[in-house]
């Protein structure tokens, strides 16, 4: 299956990813009224270190344990593609404390989670980070 | 050509253990009979969702732990308010109440626990009351319980003030009282216990502490400390017992859950147990106990269904762990607390690391709760502490602690 990977060595840590991200899920038209004075949610992070930095967001494990920990059955599978209802998910953040990646979130009112879910789901259709890397750091593709 | 003979997969619970159960043989068995049998007439649901119920964050729909298609599509058979009252493991039959039998290839027992009453003087002269563990429980209380009502809850653990959280969208008349000194004693330590109950304390739960009910006068509780509580109605949340009778009774190896190993087998032949009636190994403390949370019986559950089907997959990283939240507030705890300390606390947060042997072995966090299961990982997978840069994984959680080699497994796809 096709997903995110970032190639640490080419990551500027400019966090362009993250304001990709979260406008591509913001549901919102324009960049400047989504994004501008704004608190970002982003699905995507940077890490930055000593000369070091990297993006980390899902990686849509074989054997998920938020999927399998979710108390609600608000994170599934679906073809591989770990998705949350946030309908069904009542903020406990359970996910939270099993995901070792540290890639699910609370979301904006920190009444649900969320997390990367390729932009499949979204208008962006494929993943918005990778499309915004300026660097070409971060890339979509089958290992 | 002699056809393989198929499976016959009983299950008796319809909660956690069991949906992991269903969904492990699945994964290795697409075509064996699976036969559920459950006490409770419902649709399988989420347990600790019937808090958020009363609270009014989710509905009954929203509840169910699988979509209402669930049992069709993986070919189950669901005998829904139906009993098991006993397990014949020579014949392999179960007895269901209706004199009914069930035969089994292979069985998990998933039976969960049950509410412990204390003997409390009055408390059957007590005619509102209840325990709070299962739907119906929430469904009573939301029929009983209205703006006037003054609620007492015995327990201030994760089930008890779950239940006050709740309550409180209903009724400002709620009450809380624990023998133990601070709230959610399992989990949480004393600075963290007073943070929380202060917390409850301003969002109008109060929590009386090292204090207990002598006695029940009707609608009055009398306690050691002298003071009295007039209530409407009562809720008793003071702990469980796992539900062990049927392995016992049929010659099970028992303590205070049914023992298993590591694929989840009890010592009774093809008879499996999973959740919150069975122990597992607690890879922190190195102890067999009874790790009752819904993420541990899902795994034992899915690792005892692989292992009925025939593959392989052992369950062999159980740790403690619990996320729950009030009003607003998380606290995301993790592994056991023996062990050096690492305090941190400020406005709104508490943040406790508890290293051993080279390990983190346990933590508490409340408040700031970003990223916890990188810790989390650290612990189940036993990480030595030597392999990873603590000093940056103490000031937060990050992967930019690990080595660059092991950044690349993690994050870049390639196998070890």
């Amino acid at each position: 299956m096709k997903k995110v990977y970032v190639n640490e060595q080419w990551c500027l840590g400019c966090h362009l990813c993250e304001y990709y991200c979260a406008f591509a899920n913001s549901g919102q038209e324009d960049m400047v009224a989504a994004l501008k004075d704004q608190p970002i949610f982003p699905r995507i992070q940077i890490e930055e270190g000593d000369g070091v930095n990297f993006a980390v967001n899902c990686r849509h494990c074989d054997d998920p344990l938020c999927v399998k920990s979710c108390i609600t059955g608000a994170l599934q599978i679906h073809d591989g593609v770990i998705t949350v209802d946030p309908d069904q998910c009542v903020g406990c953040y359970t996910c939270i404390l099993t995901c070792p990646y540290g890639a699910v979130m609370p979301a904006a009112d920190g009444r649900v989670v969320q997390k990367c879910e390729l932009c499949l789901q979204n208008t962006c259709g494929e993943p918005a980070c990778v499309k915004g890397c300026p660097n070409r750091a971060i890339v979509y593709e089958e290992r | 050509m002699k056809r393989k003979k198929v499976t016959r997969y009983v299950i008796i619970g319809n909660s956690a253990a069991a949906v992991g159960c269903v969904e492990g043989i699945r994964l290795a068995d697409s075509k064996g009979s699976i036969t559920l049998i459950a006490s409770e007439p419902h649709h399988t649901y989420s347990r600790p969702l019937i808090s958020y119920l009363l609270y009014g964050k989710t509905d009954e729909q929203r509840m169910k732990y699988r979509p209402d298609d669930f049992y069709m599509k993986n070919g189950v058979t669901a005998l829904l308010g139906k009993t098991a009252v006993g397990i014949d493991p020579k014949s392999k039959k179960v007895l269901l109440d209706d004199g009914q039998t069930v035969e089994y290839d292979k069985l998990l027992v998933a039976t969960g626990s049950s509410p412990f009453v204390p003997s409390i003087e009055g408390l059957d002269q007590v005619e509102q009351k209840t325990s709070f563990m299962t739907l119906d429980d929430a469904r009573w209380l939301e029929h009983m319980v209205d703006a006037d009502t003054r609620v007492l809850i015995l327990g201030a653990g994760l089930i008890g003030l779950k239940c006050a959280e709740g309550l409180s969208a209903t009724t400002a008349q709620i009450t809380v009282v624990d023998l133990a000194d601070r709230v959610l004693p399992s989990i949480l330590d004393q600075a963290g216990g007073a943070m929380m109950k202060e917390h409850l304390e301003r969002n109008q739960i109060p929590c009386i502490l090292s204090d207990s009910v002598v006695k029940f006068e009707q609608n009055r509780a009398v306690l050691k400390s002298g003071r009295a509580i007039p209530f409407d109605v009562l809720v008793t949340a003071v702990g469980v017992r796992p539900n062990i009778q049927l392995v016992q009774q049929a010659g099970g190896e028992v303590r205070r859950g049914i023992v298993t190993d590591r694929v989840c087998r009890t010592s009774l032949p093809d008879v499996y147990a999973a959740g919150d009636c069975a122990e597992s190994l607690d890879v922190t403390t190195g102890q067999e106990k009874v790790l009752a949370l819904l993420p541990n019986a899902y795994m034992q559950g899915e690792c005892a269904g692989i292992h009925m089907a025939g593959g392989e997959k052992p369950y062999d990283k159980a740790i403690p762990m619990n996320a729950i939240g009030f009003f607003g507030l998380h606290l995301l705890t993790a592994g056991s607390y023996d062990g050096d300390e690492l305090v941190e606390q400020g406005e709104g947060f508490y943040k406790k690391l508890i290293v051993k042997d080279g390990m983190l072995n346990g933590f508490i966090l409340i408040g700031n709760v970003k990223r916890a299961g990188i810790y989390t990982a650290l612990i189940r997978n036993r990480t030595p502490l030597s392999e990873v840069d603590f000093a940056l994984l103490k000031d937060h959680p990050q992967l930019m602690a690990y080595s660059k080699a092991k950044r690349k497994e993690l994050l870049g796809g390639v196998r070890a």
